[in-house]
């Protein structure tokens, strides 16, 4: 039973019941991150900026959308973008901000990779992240569906067309997932459900587990340097704030985030308003046609990299056909970031630059990265398809070859 | 170090001040989207032509979704100065047909020259005066404008302005 | 300093990225188009000087009115719409403000020549006739008695038309807008049958198009879409900008405001990060 006193004010009141001192001290004031760290370390809290910002957009599009085949489209592109005040500039919103978490993302991802934030004890927090980028990435081809335009029809038709792929039950899963032989209302109205409750839910649990995942083994640094952080922190405290290597998540971390946040959104309400075809494809301002495949079809940038190796893999091998080559491959794409952790055979934890092997490992996976997201998007044809095919063989390359190539690195050898 | 620590809270207090002025005029944007549509607010007026109607003769028209109740008064129906609509020389009884009780609509009884609401037993004479039951005013006037032998319901009109300064 | 230049590589690599899914890889899919061509140059110019007077007589005889009314000179339409549409596939127009709307010399060619003036000479021949007969004329100089047609067509024409005028005489008897609550007077099914297809509402062609699309698609439709049933319509340059800007009004109506917003939302968050560095520097000064 909770001893309750007397209260001296509002915050000792709720402290007596909530605890709500230990708690600030616990998540902000001595939550101790290392001081030497880039402005790359606020991309976490851009990205929670990035989901507030869609969520937020996402309930007020969600009081006019109408998730129904005869409807979805005009509730979009009449009622919200014209009727509704500010309608537009939620739908604007979101569609951009959902680009931009995944520009986000990347960099995140890769800052994870360069500078080795993914293992010796940091696994949970790297393969949580992978998670939200799964789930970021179903809820992105989800939300597409909703406005219904040829985009939205034809990339949903391709996309759930792959599970057919799968040995003997590929068929009748296909439609089990559409809730129809072709994607119709049904396939509407559950990829609805998906994008407005249980994919968020998922999200936000996934968010909370990521965020636990890094108290233990505390974020990296920009040296990959192990910190006794009970001494720092002692220093920090005791006022000796210049010697010590850490600094208090609140305020010291929160105020350079918040203001690289505040950059950024100059940066991401200038695409909003004013160039955002990137973001919301011009396209998907035809309505549906499952009578007519647009001449271009293309997914959003971001699985443009994973569409190239699905389909680079473009001639037979042997008795197996091209098409599951580049579904194999594809499924082995999408794993291998999970599996990273496991892959680096080197505890070494430090910037890319100090590792000569995995330095060059990394800016030819940048590269590959770019090549394949950049010809995703052109016509396969010609030279192309085979600089596909190229680009997609080196991806696989890379991760078969990052077990050999860190096998044989120590700690301070740059070998 | 007095003076370093409200230096800091002042442009800490300052950055939060002008983030918190944003966030006005954000929640004031979100309060704008919840309004009601254009197309909401323009159907609010809608026009009855009164001409065909005969003495003793009952309608029921929609208005801002509610049914409006139009009775032309016949010779043996009571006249009530402070309540009737004239139209072209013709009394009518225009009211928004929801029982001022709870919101029912209420039946027009031809042979009792009433209205009953069914809900709790109110009724209402044919003026649209409560005159048994658990309702506590009269059935309510909608805004009106008379335009010939048109009413405009949902504009204000002048011969509204009186009825409702003596109704 | 070091974060600049990690912010240099960021940038750098998200704007290789950029260039390569958006400006590459759209030219490469849209190759570029030649641009719109207001002097009709594949048509020969009547240079005949035309008589509106002779020009009302010749009209009335030219068998025009057969298939065209002239609504404000009192002449209705010989055919209600559901007849036209199962007739034509599609209602004919009146030639009220035909002067106003066309080029010249595109109206000329289009009366001696209807199919090759309006570029569907891919679907109609001999065997299978366009829906308005050519004017083979009435035994005079053709081309002067079409010059007086025309000259006729002039001084009957309008001096002014709205944006939404000029789209319900130039487009809407094939393409629906029903943002506005326009629909066409033609009926689906025969029209379907004509084109080959459902010509689409043009509410939002705005954004699915954009400005200069429409501008060579309306001027020529074969260039960007080969083979297409959709007439080229001849408007004169002005006018189909009348018909641009009135897509634009229906398509796109919070375009101002969204230019004057995004300025604010900018500016507030300019102002916001002069804050947040003022604030953020202090706190950091004594680490």
């Amino acid at each position: 039973m909770a001893q309750i006193k007397k209260a001296n004010g509002l915050v000792d009141w709720l402290d007596q019941r909530l605890a709500v001192r230990s708690l600030t001290r616990v998540l902000m004031t001595e939550y101790w991150i290392p001081k030497n760290i880039n402005f790359l370390w606020a991309m976490g809290v851009v990205l929670s900026v990035l989901f507030t910002l869609l969520v937020v957009s996402g309930i007020f599009l969600l009081m006019y959308y109408k998730p129904d085949v005869n409807y979805a489209f005009d509730s979009v592109n009449y009622t919200i973008m014209q009727e509704v005040a500010y309608g537009w500039l939620w739908r604007h919103m979101h569609g951009v901000a959902a680009s931009a978490v995944f520009l986000v993302i990347y960099i995140h991802m890769f800052t994870g990779i360069y500078y080795g934030s993914y293992k010796k004890g940091r696994e949970m927090i790297w393969i949580s992240g992978m998670l939200l980028f799964v789930l970021f990435s179903a809820e992105a081809f989800s939300g597409y569906m909703l406005p219904w335009g040829q985009m939205s029809y034809w990339a949903a038709q391709v996309i759930t067309n792959l599970f057919g792929g799968i040995p003997i039950i590929g068929d009748a899963l296909v439609v089990w997932i559409r809730g129809d032989f072709a994607v119709a209302d049904p396939t509407l109205t559950r990829f609805f459900m998906l994008h407005v409750l249980l994919l968020p839910l998922i999200i936000m649990l996934v968010i909370v587990i990521h965020f636990y995942s890094l108290r233990i083994p505390h974020v990296n640094n920009e040296t990959g340097e192990e910190i006794d952080y009970d001494i720092e922190a002692e220093k920090y405290k005791a006022g000796d704030k210049k010697e010590s290597k850490v600094i208090p998540f609140w305020p010291v971390f929160l105020s350079k985030d918040f203001f690289v946040v505040s950059i950024f959104m100059v940066f991401l309400f200038y695409l909003i308003c004013f160039h955002y075809s990137f973001a919301i494809d011009p396209i998907n301002f035809e309505p549906a046609n499952p009578l007519k495949t647009p001449d271009h079809i293309y997914p959003e940038w971001y699985f443009l990299w994973s569409y190239e190796v699905l389909r680079g893999f473009f001639f037979d091998v042997g008795p197996i056909a091209a098409a599951d080559i580049g579904l194999m491959a594809f499924g082995f794409a999408n794993v291998a970031f999970f599996l990273l952790p496991f892959l680096d055979r080197s505890d070494v934890v430090a910037p890319a630059k100090e590792r000569k092997k995995f330095n060059l490992w990394f800016w030819i996976l940048i590269a590959d990265m770019i090549v394949l997201t950049i010809y995703g998007k052109l016509p396969p044809t010609g030279a192309n398809a085979w600089v596909g095919f190229f680009a997609a063989m080196v991806f696989i390359g890379l991760f078969i070859s990052l077990p050999i190539i860190t096998k044989g690195e120590t700690k301070g050898g740059a070998r | 170090m007095a003076v370093e620590q409200n230096r800091r809270d002042f442009l800490g207090m300052a950055f939060g001040g002008v983030a918190a002025v944003g966030g006005v005029f954000a929640l004031g944007a979100m309060k704008q989207t919840w309004d009601p549509l254009p197309s909401v607010q323009a159907a609010g007026f809608t026009t009855v032509d009164l001409s065909p109607m005969k003495p003793g003769e009952f309608r029921t028209i929609e208005w801002r979704k509610k049914p409006i109740f139009i009775l032309k008064k016949d010779s043996n129906m009571e006249k009530n100065g402070n309540r009737d609509v004239v139209v072209d020389g013709s009394e009518y009884t225009v009211v928004i047909g929801l029982c001022t009780h709870l919101g029912c609509i209420p039946a027009w009884k031809p042979n009792e020259q009433k209205f009953h609401c069914a809900c709790h037993g109110g009724d209402f004479d044919v003026s649209g005066v409560n005159t048994f039951g658990p309702p506590p005013r009269p059935m309510d006037i909608p805004p009106f404008k008379i335009e010939g032998s048109k009413l405009v319901l949902g504009e204000e009109g002048p011969e509204y302005d009186k009825l409702v300064g003596n109704a | 300093m070091r974060e600049l230049k990690i912010l240099s590589l960021v940038v750098a690599i998200t704007a290789v990225l950029y260039w390569g899914i958006e400006p590459f890889a759209h030219s490469q899919m849209n190759p570029a188009v030649a641009p719109a061509d207001f002097a009709f140059e594949d048509l020969e110019a009547n240079n005949k000087v035309g008589d509106a007077a002779a020009g009302a007589e010749t009209f009335m005889m030219a068998g025009c009115i057969a298939c065209h009314g002239v609504e404000s000179q009192g002449m209705d339409s010989p055919m209600d719409n559901e007849t036209a549409s199962l007739s034509f596939g599609v209602v004919s127009p009146d030639l009220g403000s035909a002067a106003y709307l066309y080029d010249r010399n595109f109206l000329a060619m289009l009366i001696k020549d209807p199919t090759r003036a309006l570029k569907v000479e891919h679907k109609f021949n001999d065997e299978n006739p366009h829906p308005m007969s050519a004017f083979y004329g009435l035994g005079g100089d053709i081309d002067q008695e079409v010059a007086d047609i025309i000259a006729y067509l002039e001084t009957i024409a309008p001096s002014k038309m709205s944006n939404k005028e000029v789209f319900e005489d130039a487009c809407l008897r094939c393409h629906d807008m029903k943002y506005d609550k326009l629909y066409m007077p033609t009926q689906a099914e025969p029209l379907t049958e004509y084109m080959g297809t459902l010509p689409p509402d043009l509410s939002i062609i705005i954004r699915a198009k954009g400005h200069n699309y429409l501008t060579t698609f309306i001027n020529n439709p074969q260039k960007h879409l080969e083979g297409t049933a959709m007439p080229r319509v001849g408007l004169k340059k002005d006018v189909q900008e009348q018909v641009i800007s009135y897509l634009e009004e229906i398509g796109d109506s919070k375009k101002d405001e969204r230019t004057k917003v995004g300025i604010y939302i900018i500016g507030f968050f300019i102002i916001l990060s002069v804050f947040a560095y003022l604030w953020k520097r202090k706190i950091w000064k004594d680490l």
